[in-house]
């Protein structure tokens, strides 16, 4: 891979070779063998969560970092255009990690810059590493993600994770079922074409019953998103995951979430051996790893 | 009735020769209207200009055709019409003589024609040529990988 700036970049022969990699990152105390690199993470808004994430990734390979963060107030980019600041950043580093609020800004550094380019999130776009780690937890836990079912259970029209996501579980030929209020259903076209590229089965569901399900896999409903925060407040109820709703599932189902969660997983099923979202924010560190040294080495 | 630059037969009301211009026939009836929007033709034109709409057409049925004097249209333009008039016959006239005569062809890659509808878009915020791919979904934005319909494109 030269860059990471979409799902889409990404086949399933490269995804599995970078889970094979973060298994070897995680395994054993990972050489160091990228000491001398400088790694340039460039936050045009905060996530202290993907930022510290990388960070660490960055710190067992033995990279140097060359942070700007809430980039904002740096004079490096003040009133810079994207463009510019790129290119100049593209002059000292030998990676560049982005993140911005307009969708569509890391496949232009990429085009921009000669260094590789990673996207570590672009506005309600893409979040790449998110979906390989998502996808990487599913297939340490499982063994497989392939025949898989998986339920995809929140907002699905307006979260980027679950577009993503429906993508790549698609490629590797996972069962999907979508759950989600009508109001939030996923955006069809995103269904037909998975459907078309990769022969996906996807269903659309409304049912909070998990009883054949192997993966749960759960977003937070967006307040913002309602006019009326009551109903907001009603459709997160409605869509909670509580222990009730996991009775009758199976007992070796897991549960994830991309965190921060709020309220759509009630605090007792926190305790319950199903739920594995702590592991898979744990595997980001691992998964980072390698895409790191894929892309840096 | 008599013969129009387009070979069909058309009603006599509709149909003035031009000198210099463009002629678009073949255009989907009903989307003449956008198309005369996609070469910027509007209030503010001067020149002389017709949109004639539903008639008769042996291969369509009806169609729309739109003249044009004083205006080539280039290949840019010629590529924003095909997307919602797929069919349709570019006649580029010069000296009363059609000089030039192009199927308009859907193009499966566009650069640097459309503006992306999405705000967030970051090609309505830096300096930079839009791409859009025709695909299933529609035709997607190369940066902000939303797709769109020819129709919200040609606006
Ligand atoms: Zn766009």
């Amino acid at each position: 891979m030269k860059d990471l700036v979409s799902i889409r970049d990404v086949d399933k022969k490269q995804a599995t070779a970078i889970f094979k990699l973060a298994d070897e990152m995680d395994s054993k105390s990972a050489p160091r063998k990228l000491a001398g690199k400088v790694l340039s993470t460039l936050f045009f808004e905060p996530s202290t969560r993907t930022r510290l994430s990388f960070h660490t990734a960055a710190a067992r390979l033995g990279i140097s970092l060359l942070d700007i963060e809430s980039v904002g107030d740096s004079s490096i980019v003040k009133g810079e255009s994207l463009v510019d600041t790129i290119k100049i950043v593209d002059g000292y580093a030998d990676c560049i990690v982005l993140r911005h609020p307009l969708e569509g800004s890391a496949r232009l550094a990429a085009d921009l810059a000669e260094h590789p380019v990673i996207n570590a999130g672009d506005g309600g776009n893409q979040h790449p590493t998110q979906t390989l780690i998502d996808l990487y937890t599913i297939n340490r836990l499982k063994k497989k993600v392939g025949g898989l079912r998986v339920s995809l259970v929140g907002d699905l029209k307006y979260a980027r994770t679950m577009h993503s996501l429906l993508y790549g579980l698609a490629m590797f030929g996972a069962e999907i079922t979508l759950v989600s209020p009508a109001s939030l259903q996923m955006d069809n076209a995103f269904i037909e074409d998975v459907k078309e590229q990769f022969g996906a089965k996807v269903r659309a569901s409304n049912d909070m019953n998990f009883r054949d399900c192997d993966v749960l896999y759960v977003c937070r409903i967006q307040k913002e998103r309602f006019a009326d925060p009551y109903e907001a407040v009603r459709l997160q109820q409605e869509f909670r995951i509580t222990l009730d709703s996991l009775k009758g599932a199976k007992d070796d189902i897991i549960i994830l979430h991309p965190l921060p969660k709020v309220d759509e997983i009630a605090p007792e099923v926190d305790k319950s051996e199903k739920v594995r979202y702590f592991e898979q924010a744990r595997y980001g560190v691992p998964v980072r790893m390698a895409i790191l040294s894929d892309i840096m080495g | 009735m008599r013969a129009g630059e387009s070979g069909e037969v058309v009603d006599m009301l509709t149909v003035e020769q031009i000198e210099n211009g463009t002629v678009i026939d073949h255009i989907p009836p009903g989307k003449g209207l956008a198309v005369l929007t996609i070469l910027h033709i509007g209030a503010d034109f001067k020149g002389r200009a017709a949109l004639v709409m539903n008639v008769p057409s042996k291969r369509m049925g009806r169609k729309d055709i739109v003249k044009v004097e004083g205006v080539f249209i280039d290949e840019k333009n010629v590529d924003r019409v095909a997307l919602i008039a797929p069919q349709a016959t570019l006649n580029i006239i010069k000296g009363g003589k059609v000089s030039g005569k192009n199927k308009v062809e859907l193009p499966t890659e566009v650069s640097g024609v459309f503006v992306c509808p999405n705000p967030k878009c970051v090609t309505n915020h830096e300096d930079v040529e839009t791409h859009f791919t025709h695909s299933k979904r529609g035709l997607c934005c190369r940066h902000c990988e939303r797709c769109f319909s020819p129709e919200e494109l040609a606006k």
